[in-house]
């Protein structure tokens, strides 16, 4: 592969659709196939068919659009139109309209802040693009940041772009990607590796499926693109298994970059070579920590160990191995084809560009989005978000998932980046974001959290394995009103510890629930304390 | 003379509690500390196996560091300065100690280690006097399958001292464990009763690593077992020698 092969692919691909007036794309991301996406799609197909118009309209698969609550949904290219929970039936008036007027009934305006507002760097091709056409892909630009890197830039020169453009580690912690790229680059093996974290296991978090789903060449580019930075010749990209259909997609991906040559030996006849494979997980929570996985790539129990030393100088085989976020290795490419300034040009001062989010809970509008870092929680909420259904009052925004915490009304306002989460005691984490109303409890909250903290720990260590069942106990009997104010003291207690002096990332944030919901809502704690001393 | 300058370069001085000390670099806190009578709890390390990191009974505090450190795995380093014994790491340690005995089933009383048991002398010097955590009762299944020992689950905390001995000096890898966070529980081979077991040689070092009275000899009453462990470190130095 060569750079005019990449333009004869793209100019090819272009000329295709100029061929058609009309484009049909049907979002096929897991939650639209769960709402049958693939029946709306073959009867649109029958339909064109049987009225002569295939001509005249292509229908293509695309990835994730974003507003999944209201799938399966449809839109019609280049008009602009989307329509929302189309069933087959609907296929014959959508073909019918295609050279008239839009079908009113099922249409959703593109002019709501849901869509106005957000910004789209890793999710530009997300219901856009087939997912499972490498063209598709290269007429979108792809692959272009890659062979730039190959035949332009040095590592040395990869990296400081990457450490210019300002961009954090994606997977929670906010590490700065391009420190990390070049203390692997400098740490010496004879051999480095490149793993994609794809575990995701937050609950309510679906934001790398969206990802790996709707556009999984742009990890793989990501990917190739950090190896030849850091010098690595083999990659992994560790899926947890519940993803069967981002893994369908991936092996895809994987196979037709190999077979054009942007993977495998002489990538784009350069002396870089570099092969990526999957590794399956099984859906341990405690996996997507870096040492357990990389533990589980090794066929061993998938449990962390202690760091230092960091996969950086000591990791897969003990060699110096990178491990990246999925969104974190979504940011490469753009930065590299559009520059190291536009991307910092975007976010506030210390968190640069976009985060995306997986919007649930008590919200009008459920779904994936993308907002410039520093966008307040306020304007996630009420305007793309659409704010609270069926009138109800505003309580919280959980962010972080299980290590994370809550941010009352009073914080509405603030930026969402990394540093003013971590001060009002919750986190970015990897992008799960929770809206609760005031029909909720904020200890049910927490006790679902330590729970699921519970019986996702791995056992390794003391205050962990034993600390979060006791703690969860307390919230329990806390929650069934038979609690003492004994009790929420020891609860306070058993937070510090287990905080402090766990092993890893799982048992050090499982308190944060438990500690942010008493920093705002101590008072349903005690309600439900005094409850039982009155009686 | 150039020997000699890779060898001070490669010494260490740091402060334990106040105290100059000096290290190898491959050396850790533990060792250091342990060499200069500096104690420091722990249970789950034991010379001559690999480093778990599991119990945190030797969290330690270092300057610079927003987070405590185990001392049995982190290395010494330049100019160190390291507090072993601080409020914090005391108050922590009881509260670690109760949690394991708030995990198990452990009554001293009728236990064949009653006396020589490391979980229990180690409760006492750390100065528990009592639980405060509730205790958790756990049903814990007990295998008394194998001819010459037995396994009492409800005396175990999932040190993996036993897992470890016998997959690095033994070479069996009989033991594992199954299951995970509160349910973890050791097993040998895939979960079969340990008599049972094909790849157990019956060497009883996993009896005599392990720091409670979970695995025991048959036939000890109560607080009639001491176990041995001057073999490991001696084993282990010897190994070292001949890879040498
Ligand atoms: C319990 C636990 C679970 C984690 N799960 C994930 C995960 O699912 N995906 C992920 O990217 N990072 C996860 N992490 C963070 C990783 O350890 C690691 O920091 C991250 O993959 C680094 O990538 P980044 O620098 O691109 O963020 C988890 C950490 C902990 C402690
Ligand atoms: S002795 Fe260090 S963690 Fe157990």
């Amino acid at each position: 592969m060569i750079g005019d092969e990449l333009i004869k692919i793209a100019q090819a691909e272009q000329a295709e659709k100029a061929q058609y007036p009309h484009h049909i794309h049907v979002c096929t991301g897991t939650p639209c196939l769960a709402s049958r996406s693939d029946m709306v799609k073959q009867a649109l197909e029958q339909e064109l068919e049987q009225s002569g118009k295939a001509r005249l309209c292509r229908v293509k698969g695309v990835g994730c659009k974003g507003l999944c609550a209201a799938g399966p949904l449809v839109s019609v290219e280049p008009d602009g139109i989307l329509y929302q929970g189309v069933t087959p039936d609907d296929a014959s008036v959508i073909v019918a309209s295609l050279d008239s007027t839009p079908v009113k009934r099922l249409q959703c305006s593109l002019e709501m802040p849901f869509f106005k507002r957000q910004v789209k760097i890793v999710l530009e091709n997300s219901g856009a693009i087939d997912p499972e056409s490498i063209e598709d892909y290269i007429a979108a630009d792809g692959y272009q940041a890659l062979f730039h890197v190959l035949t332009m830039m040095t590592p040395a020169e990869v990296i400081s772009q990457i450490t210019k453009s300002g961009l954090r580690g994606r997977g929670g912690a906010g590490y700065p990607t391009g420190l990390k790229w070049s203390t692997v680059a400098k740490s010496h093996g004879e051999r480095k590796f490149v793993i994609c974290n794809a575990d995701e296991g937050d609950p309510g978090a679906f934001m790398d499926r969206s990802v790996l789903e709707s556009d999984p060449h742009r990890v793989i580019e990501g990917m190739a693109i950090a190896a030849y930075a850091i010098g690595a010749s083999q990659g992994y990209l560790y899926v947890r298994a519940e993803y069967p259909l981002a893994v369908d997609r991936l092996k895809t991906a994987i196979r037709q970059a190999k077979k054009l040559g942007l993977l495998g030996e002489n990538i784009c006849g350069t002396p870089f070579s570099f092969n990526v494979d999957i590794r399956l997980g099984a859906g341990a929570f405690v996996c997507g920590e870096e040492t357990a996985l990389i533990a589980s790539i090794e066929g061993k129990i998938g449990q962390p160990r202690p760091r230092p030393p960091y996969p950086a100088e000591h990791g897969l085989w003990g060699f110096p191995t990178l491990v990246n976020n999925v969104e974190t290795f979504a940011n490469v490419a753009p930065i590299i084809r559009k520059g190291a300034e536009w991307f910092s040009s975007i976010g506030n001062e210390k968190s640069k560009g976009t985060k995306v989010f997986s919007l649930a809970g008590r919200v009008v509008n459920n779904g994936l989005i993308e907002v410039p870092m520093g966008i307040t929680l306020r304007e996630i909420v009420f305007e793309i978000g659409a704010g609270i259904p069926d009138g109800r009052q505003f309580k919280a925004v959980q962010t972080g998932g299980p290590s994370g915490g809550c941010v009352p009304a009073q914080y509405l306002d603030m930026p969402v980046d990394y540093e003013s989460l971590l001060e009002i005691g919750t986190y970015m984490g990897s992008g799960g974001m929770i809206v609760v109303d005031d029909t909720s409890s904020m200890v049910d909250v927490a006790r679902y959290f330590m729970e699921f903290s519970m019986t996702e720990s791995c056992g390794k260590c003391v205050p962990c394995r034993v600390g979060t069942a006791q703690m969860y106990n307390l919230l329990d009997s806390i929650a069934a009103g038979t609690a003492t104010l004994e009790d929420l003291a020891l609860l306070e207690r058993l937070c510090d510890v287990v905080k402090h002096a766990s092993l890893c990332g799982l048992g050090q944030g499982a308190p944060n629930p438990v500690i942010s919901t008493l920093r705002y809502f101590r008072d349903e704690y005690l309600a439900r304390i005094r409850q039982q001393e009155v009686v | 003379m150039k020997d000699r300058q890779q060898v001070l370069s490669r010494t260490k001085t740091l402060k334990i509690d106040g105290h100059d000390v000096s290290g190898r670099e491959d050396e850790t806190i533990l060792d250091v500390a342990r060499e200069n009578g500096i104690f420091i709890p722990t249970l789950c390390q034991l010379d001559g196996l690999s480093a778990h990191g599991g119990c945190r009974l030797c969290l330690v505090e270092v300057k610079g560091s927003s987070k405590l450190l185990p001392a049995c795995v982190t290395h010494v380093a330049e100019g160190m300065e390291v507090v072993t014994n601080s409020e914090r790491l005391i108050e922590y340690r009881r509260m670690i100690m109760e949690l394991i005995f708030s995990e198990g089933n452990h009554v001293c009383a009728v236990c064949v280690v009653n006396g020589h048991c490391e979980l229990q002398s180690l409760a006492q010097r750390i100065g528990m006097t009592h639980v405060t955590v509730p205790y958790l009762y756990p049903r814990r299944v007990v295998d008394a399958s194998h001819e010459r020992y037995a396994l009492d689950r409800n005396r175990c905390i999932l040190c993996t001292r036993c897992v470890r001995v016998c997959d690095e000096i033994e070479g069996a890898h009989t033991w594992d464990v199954s299951g995970r966070g509160i349910e973890a529980r050791i097993v040998t081979d895939l979960n079969q009763p340990w008599g049972q077991s094909e790849t157990c040689t019956s060497c009883g070092k996993c009896v005599n690593v392990c720091p409670t009275g979970a695995l025991f000899e048959k036939g000890k009453a109560v607080a009639e077992m001491s176990k041995k462990r001057a073999f490991l470190p001696y084993l282990t130095l010897m190994r070292e020698k001949r890879s040498k």
